[in-house]
């Protein structure tokens, strides 16, 4: 048997196997690390940012960073609180929110990690892009305005259900979620409500058709508690409120 | 002799209004808060022209030409201003609008709307002319602090307040945080 080895997280020991990062390694003794690319499902992606620590007094993605022996790192601190909030309002003030106008509100990890970070406001100034909405598909539709560009539904399309139905195309402010396809209309895929890729969105750019609202403001998934105790919608099922299929 | 009171402003720019139902809703808490505040220009009162004040209260966003004028007149006399509510944060639902270019908004709304009769794109003098697109408050002038919410619960707007009035560091509790 291999020793233990450890690194400290907050000032709290956390054991880790080898090749584990330190999300995982922190996930697996229960302490929370805000993220939102990150799905313990799927290889890490290391895009979103949100889950920056100091590790060793430098910055780096929690979620691609392998866990060492003996590791000091920093996640609460009132400085890395302030990026990941700056982070935040980058990734709202890019696409359109109008949390009171959307289906996932309440039960939305974007939101919910605001919230954790300590979010009022999106303080810079808004894009509002102009972006479609597909409606093309019987089963679900893909509102573009609150893609954060995390790929999981392109990961999870590809690795799980062997599709290939989502791709980003473009580079830096011009990147953007595309459907593969000719005409780019999600009713031309193979895609189906019961693949997996459609049930990782982190937000509500991915919704299922004919359901909505189904559960009263007040009870949704982080209505009353926050996402560190709550855990992500897409790893909870339906029947909790989440996004996995039961 | 009794201490001053504060003095508190609020308007409705691109709102709806909810924000100020919310407010309402502070219920008996509101006299309580009569104790302690005199409420100067808003849709409470009929005081027309804004006098100096201590706090601004500001729900809705900027669309239109005379927005920007009130927001600027706040900002001006408001030792402290606060944008309350989502579309003061980050435009709400007017700010859909913005998907679109203007001329098609109101093409869409007076030329081409189903039953009307005579119809023309408004351009009475008395109308404030809209601008190309809704933007939050801060984008337009400085803004001090931030209550989100559509609406923010009374509860919400009890502790903001209260914390603000007695100088206490502002802290909300989780469950009155929300985007919606
Ligand atoms: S996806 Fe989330 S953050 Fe975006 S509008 Fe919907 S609830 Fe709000
Ligand atoms: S649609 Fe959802 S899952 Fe896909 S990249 Fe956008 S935010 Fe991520
Ligand atoms: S969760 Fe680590 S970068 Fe997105």
């Amino acid at each position: 048997m291999s020793e233990e080895q450890s690194f400290t997280l907050d000032g709290r020991r956390v054991p880790f196997q080898a090749g584990q990062t330190i999300m995982a390694a922190a996930l697996a003794a229960g302490v929370y690390i805000p993220h939102l690319c990150f799905n313990r499902e799927f290889a890490p992606h290391g895009s979103c940012r949100v889950c920056l620590v100091g590790v060793n007094g430098r910055m780096q993605a929690a979620c691609t960073t392998p866990a060492a022996a003996g590791q000091t790192v920093e996640s609460e601190t009132g400085e890395i609180r302030e990026i990941r909030r700056g982070i935040l309002q980058m990734l709202f003030v890019e696409g359109n929110h109008v949390c009171p106008a959307c289906e996932k509100s309440g039960a939305c990890q974007l939101q919910a990690v605001a919230y954790y970070v300590g979010m009022l406001a999106p303080h810079y100034t808004h894009f509002y892009p102009r972006r479609p909405v597909d409606a093309s598909h019987p089963e679900a539709v893909i509102d573009f305005n609150r893609c954060i560009l995390c790929e999981l539904c392109v990961r999870a399309s590809r690795d799980v259900d062997g599709k290939n139905v989502f791709a980003v195309q473009g580079r830096g402010i011009e990147a953007h979620l595309v459907v593969n396809t000719p005409s780019g209309k999600l009713g031309a895929t193979d895609f189906s409500i019961h693949d997996k890729a459609a049930q990782v969105c982190p937000t509500g750019a991915i919704l299922t058709k004919h359901r909505g609202y189904e559960i009263p403001i007040g009870q949704r998934l982080y209505d009353r508690k926050p996402i560190s105790v709550v855990g992500d919608v897409a790893t909870l099922s339906e029947s909790k409120g989440g996004r996995r299929h039961d | 002799m009794i201490e001053s009171k504060l003095k508190i402003a609020t308007c409705s720019l691109a709102g709806c209004f909810g924000c100020h139902m919310s407010l309402l809703d502070l219920d008996e808490r509101l006299f309580e808060l009569a104790e302690r505040v005199e409420l100067d220009r808003s849709p409470l009162t009929d005081i027309k022209e804004l006098g100096e004040c201590d706090l601004g209260l500001i729900e809705g966003g900027v669309c239109n030409a005379e927005n920007v004028h009130v927001l600027m007149e706040f900002r001006a006399r408001c030792k402290i201003l606060v944008a309350i509510g989502a579309c003061a944060l980050n435009g709400g639902v007017p700010a859909m609008r913005n998907q679109y270019d203007l001329k098609d908004c109101l093409e869409e709304s007076y030329l081409r709307g189903i039953g009307l009769v005579n119809p023309q794109i408004p351009n009475d003098p008395e109308i404030p002319l809209l601008l190309n697109q809704v933007h939050p408050l801060h984008e337009v002038v400085k803004i001090d602090y931030f209550l989100p919410g559509c609406p923010p619960s009374a509860d919400a707007i009890w502790t903001f307040v209260n914390q603000l009035l007695s100088g206490q560091p502002l802290a909300l509790p989780y469950t009155q945080i929300h985007y919606d």
